[in-house]
This record gives structure tokens, C-alpha cells and sequence, in this order.
């Protein structure tokens, strides 16, 4: 298992053993299948493109073509234990709405993303006056998929606006390594590379 | 719909008297028959029970021990059960034979296939062209309405008959996919996985349309006689080749036409100036129906389309779908083609959307073809990739080894 990405790792260890997942924007499966095999859960995914989609389910995978911009809609309220986002939120059209959805329809959610407040990123802008190009973000401004950057401190804003709580948040630095809990918001933004949020909401799963 | 067609519409036919006749085939079929009586009456939706009726099916592979290896393979609109044999009244190969054998996505080696004949059809299983043991004449237009739910109902009859408690998986396209549809939600219990293909849970209003237009080229032909033909010796030809020739067009796509014929002519330098069948397209289309003819009988096509525009899983069940596969425990496979516009992504998507609320395990791809409605009966190696893997994965899930 040394081989499997940390960030993956991590997400996998959030999430109780035996129970029922939505991985939206599933990719080729890695999550589902480490999901699968180390937590022993039910695995769903979501999946946007045509080869991802099919290279799942020849792997046996529970996978559904599908666009979280426009399918979590469909899903009744507390259909899953987690439902994940990995790596994702960056790339759909209404993060807010997608976030949403997850906290309806699952009882926990965790979202991973890329912090765009990371010293490096805001480095690039500050002295060079160029959108970054990074090791973990390396397309160009006009070829990235990546429509709604965000910093670990805005996405600390938009689960305060939905009343999602927070019930265990992971930074990761350059190297991979755990930035440590106690560390303050203002120095995981500035020196977390990427970050991990385990979230519940407070009220009813839809309004009454 | 046809899984192998001829392009000039020259096809290479073996000697006709190698064939079985038709008319004789849709009583005493070349194939395994399981004849039910009284004491297994076939109660039907329209209100009428068959207390004789009879189902023809073709089996392929061993039952194992636990008999948990069984897949059965629901057959569209003009199948049949040869899936995976040369059929006897054509002499050509078995119409999934690209999918199921030995080593292939339905590995014959490992699983135990079933393919019957739907009630309704002609091929042996009961139908309007079978003889009334009341009169001991063909029903024709006696024979009663038959919908989706009534051949899953016989199936279900025939399957335990075989002594299967529980099907492996239940594996069908459009009409077949229909009745995948229909197994998983009368029968979740016998049902592990079901693979609906190019599908839907409600025939469309255009595909009603399209069928009523087939269905009124049959009954205008003057040998259709009221549906009475098969009590003398003419056949609605004419009237059943312009109801092929109008539905092929619905099961290919204007880029599978244009590449396999474009405009060209057929066998001419130019234009006749005449009604003849001057391009190729025509001169396939023609042949298309003359074939289909010679296998098929009129009234059959005429009920058989009927059941498939009766079709809407969720009017049983307050208009919601989902309620359809409440608590399903089955494994769902559904996938959609590109270019199929009689049962686009949309209405594959709306099964999914149903099964997810429904909580149930699905799977769903569309996969990029040219190829049309036609696409889920031909080489497609992205489909049979997907349902190696599904099925694999069901198998191992169910201690198949």
C-alpha cells in the first residue's frame, strides 16, 4: 500500500469501515477500489468521462457516467454515509450547489482541493504576475479544467455559509506530510499544499 | 433487428431446403420445448389465461451443482432463442454469438444460458401464429394481447421449470432489455445482476409511432386478409417488408448509413429515371425487408410491437420508477449507445436516476458508437470490455469461481 497517493490514504482513513460511498468524480477508480479493499465499504462513484467510467466498471467497480454539476440533484436525502469529492471541487461550475448537495445526500462529506493560498501560488502572482503553474496544478490558465480556485480559508467561509461543521481538517505540505493540528488557519493557508475537510451538516438534510 | 446484414444485399443463403419452414417452426420449433397444461395456466395482464401454451428455449453451458450459474438472455423485437446456434430457418449464425460462447463476455464455459422464445413470437413459444387447440387453426388476431410483463411471466415459469431458484443475471437489449427490466422488478429476489442495454423503462411516444406505422404497412396489405392469412397460402409480404424496411432505418444512424452507402448507386453507372432502386441505400433496405419476411410472421410483428408500446414499468407503480426497484438487492449493468436515437442516453439515464434513488448498485456508460440502436448486437469491444468486467465482478460476488 505504499505506493497509494497520500491524500487517498488519508481520505481512506476518515472514513468508517462497512459503509456506503459516493465518490463523485471517481476518476479511473483508485479511491473506490482502496476504498473497497482497506475499508471494506459499499463503493459508488460518479464520473464524468466516457473511458474513466468504463475502465471501473470493468473493474468491477459500482460506477454511473455522470456530472456533479448536474446529477447529485437526483440522489434522495441521507442515501450515503460519505459522499467524497476529491480533488474536484475546483473543476464543477457551482461549487456551492455541489456542496451542498453532498451534505443532503450524505451524512458526512469530505472534500480534498488544492489550497490556491499556498505561499508558492502566491508567489507566482506576486512577483512573476503570471496564473501559477505548480507540480500538483501543471496546466496553463487556458487549458486547466479547474474554473473555481479556491484558498483554505475561503473554503473555511463556505462551510461557515452552509452551517456545515467541521469535524476533522487534514493540510498537506509540498512533501505530503501532515502540517500539524495546532498550527493556526492563517499557516495552513499559507504553507498547506493541498487540504482534506471531513464535514457534517447541522440541520435537516433538505429544508422542510 | 439484425446483427448481420449484407451490404448489396447479396447474401450468401444456404440451400432453402436445408431450412425449416417457418409456419412449421412456430408449433413443433427445431429447438428445446417445455409444454405447460392446466396444472401451470398462464395467466396473462390483459385479463385471459392460456391453459395450453408452450415455450421453446435454447440452453448453452452446464448447470452447476448449486445451480447458480444460470444467465438468461432476453431476445428484441424480431430475436429469437438461437443466441448462440446457427438458426435453422435462416442458416445463419446465432444473433449474440459475438457475445456469448466459450471465453467470450458470457463465457458458456462458465455460466449456464438460457435464450427462450417470447410468448407472442414465432418461433415456438405461443403466439398468434401458433394453432388454437380450440379450433386447430392459427390463433391469428384471436390470440391475446401480450405485453412485456406476460413473456417475463412465462420465462419465470420455464426457469422453474429447470429447477433455478435465481438467475445469475438476466442480460437483454431494447426489447430484451425491457424484459431485463421487468425480471428485476417482478422477481428481485431470482435476480443477482441484470444488464438492460439500449433500453428503457417506457417505449417512447415516437417509438409507438414508428411502430404504428409498421403495424398499419402490415394490416393495408389485402393477403393480411384481417389477420386470417395463415388459413391459406398467401402472407402480407409486401405489407410486413415496408414495416422492416421502415423500422431498420430506426435501428441504424444517418453516420452508419452515410458511411456504409453514401449516395452511391447499386450495380449502375447512373440514374435510370425510374422508380427502381437506383442507390445502394435502397437496394439494402429492400433486401432487409424481403429477409425479414421469410423468417417472420405478420401478426407476431404486430403484437410483439404492440407489448413494447405497452411498456412503462413505473405505471405499475404510482408513475415512480424507483418504487419499481424498491430495495432491489440487485446489481445493475445499464449502458446507452452514442447514436441511438429509438432509445437514447436520456431514457438510459432515467433508469439510473431511478436506481440510485431506489438505493440500489448500478453501473452506467454510454458508450461511443456510430452504429445506432443496431450497436448493442454487434462487435463493440468498449460494451463487451464493460460486461466482462461487470459480469466478473458479479461472479466473484456470488462465489462463482
Amino acid at each position: 500500500m505504499s505506493d497509494v497517493r497520500i491524500d487517498l490514504s488519508l481520505i481512506a482513513d476518515m472514513v468508517e469501515p462497512g459503509s456506503k460511498v459516493l465518490d463523485v468524480g471517481c476518476g479511473d477508480g483508485a479511491l473506490l477500489a482502496l476504498l473497497a479493499s482497506r475499508r471494506h465499504v459499499d463503493a459508488r462513484g460518479i464520473e464524468l468521462s466516457r473511458e474513466g467510467v468504463a475502465g471501473c466498471v470493468a473493474r468491477g467497480l459500482s460506477v454511473i457516467q455522470g456530472d456533479a454539476d448536474t446529477d447529485l440533484g437526483d440522489y434522495p436525502d441521507d442515501a450515503f454515509d460519505y459522499v467524497i469529492l476529491s480533488q474536484t471541487i475546483q473543476a464543477t461550475r457551482a461549487p456551492r450547489r455541489v456542496l451542498e448537495n453532498m451534505l443532503r445526500i450524505g451524512r458526512r462529506a469530505i472534500v480534498s482541493f488544492p489550497n490556491f493560498g499556498h505561499w508558492n501560488i502566491r508567489a507566482q502572482l506576486a512577483f512573476k504576475g503570471r496564473m501559477p503553474v505548480t507540480s500538483n496544478l501543471p496546466e496553463s490558465w487556458h487549458d486547466t479544467p479547474n474554473i473555481h480556485f479556491c484558498t483554505i480559508r475561503d473554503f473555511v467561509g463556505l462551510c461557515d455559509t452552509l452551517g456545515a461543521v467541521t469535524e476533522r481538517a487534514v493540510a498537506l505540505n509540498a512533501s505530503g506530510s501532515d502540517i500539524g493540528v495546532k498550527a493556526p488557519w492563517w499557516f495552513w493557508n499559507l504553507f498547506g499544499q493541498q487540504a482534506v475537510f471531513l464535514l457534517r451538516r447541522t440541520g435537516p438534510a433538505s429544508p422542510p | 433487428m439484425t446483427a448481420k446484414t449484407n451490404r448489396t444485399g447479396k447474401a450468401s443463403k444456404s440451400p432453402a431446403s436445408a431450412l425449416v419452414d417457418p409456419v412449421r417452426e412456430a408449433n413443433e420449433p427445431t429447438s428445446l420445448l417445455a409444454r405447460f397444461g392446466p396444472e401451470r395456466p398462464l395467466g396473462m395482464d390483459c385479463g385471459v389465461t392460456l391453459d395450453r401454451w408452450q415455450i421453446a428455449y435454447q440452453t448453452y453451458g452446464k448447470l452447476n451443482a448449486d445451480r447458480s450459474n444460470a444467465v438468461l438472455v432476453c431476445h428484441a423485437l424480431t430475436g429469437d432463442q438461437h443466441v448462440a446456434n446457427t438458426n435453422p430457418v435462416t442458416g445463419k449464425s446465432g444473433w449474440w454469438e459475438v457475445l456469448i460462447g466459450p471465453g467470450c463476455p458470457i463465457d458458456t464455459d462458465r455460466y449456464f444460458v438460457i435464450c427462450s422464445n417470447v410468448i407472442g413470437g414465432c418461433l415456438g413459444s405461443t403466439g398468434p401464429a401458433s394453432l388454437d387447440p380450440a379450433t386447430g387453426k392459427a390463433y391469428g388476431l384471436s390470440f391475446p394481447l401480450v405485453t412485456i410483463r406476460d413473456m417475463v411471466r412465462a420465462q419465470a415459469v420455464l426457469v422453474e421449470h429447470l429447477g433455478i431458484t435465481s438467475l445469475f443475471a438476466v442480460i437483454g437489449g431494447s426489447m430484451g432489455g425491457m424484459q431485463v427490466l421487468q425480471w428485476a422488478s417482478s422477481y428481485p429476489d431470482r435476480v443477482f445482476a441484470a444488464v438492460p442495454l439500449a433500453t428503457a423503462a417506457r417505449h417512447s411516444a415516437q417509438n409507438i409511432a414508428f411502430h404504428e406505422v409498421g403495424r398499419q404497412a402490415v394490416m393495408a396489405d389485402p393477403d393480411w386478409q384481417g389477420g386470417r392469412y395463415l388459413d391459406g397460402a398467401k402472407r402480407p409480404s409486401k405489407g410486413l417488408s415496408v414495416a422492416r424496411m421502415g423500422a431498420h432505418i430506426t435501428y441504424l444512424s444517418e453516420a452508419a448509413l452515410h458511411r456504409k452507402f453514401g449516395r452511391n448507386l447499386q450495380d449502375r453507372e447512373a440514374r435510370t429515371f425510374t422508380f427502381d432502386a437506383d442507390f445502394q441505400v435502397e437496394s439494402y433496405l429492400r433486401y432487409q425487408g424481403i429477409s425479414f419476411v421469410e423468417r417472420f410472421d405478420a401478426n407476431s410483428y404486430l403484437y410483439l410491437t404492440r407489448a413494447m408500446d405497452y411498456f412503462d414499468l413505473a405505471a405499475d407503480h404510482a408513475g415512480v420508477l424507483a418504487k419499481a426497484f424498491a430495495g432491489s438487492k440487485t446489481r445493475f449493468c445499464v449502458a446507452s449507445f452514442t447514436s441511438d436515437w429509438l432509445f437514447p442516453t436520456a431514457d438510459s439515464r432515467a433508469i439510473v436516476h431511478a436506481l440510485n434513488a431506489s438505493g440500489a448498485s448500478v453501473s452506467f456508460v454510454e458508450l461511443e458508437s456510430d452504429k445506432g440502436h443496431d450497436a448493442f448486437l454487434l462487435d463493440e469491444p468498449e460494451l463487451f470490455a464493460t460486461l466482462r468486467g461487470f459480469i466478473g465482478a458479479a461472479a466473484r460476488a456470488r462465489g462463482l469461481a
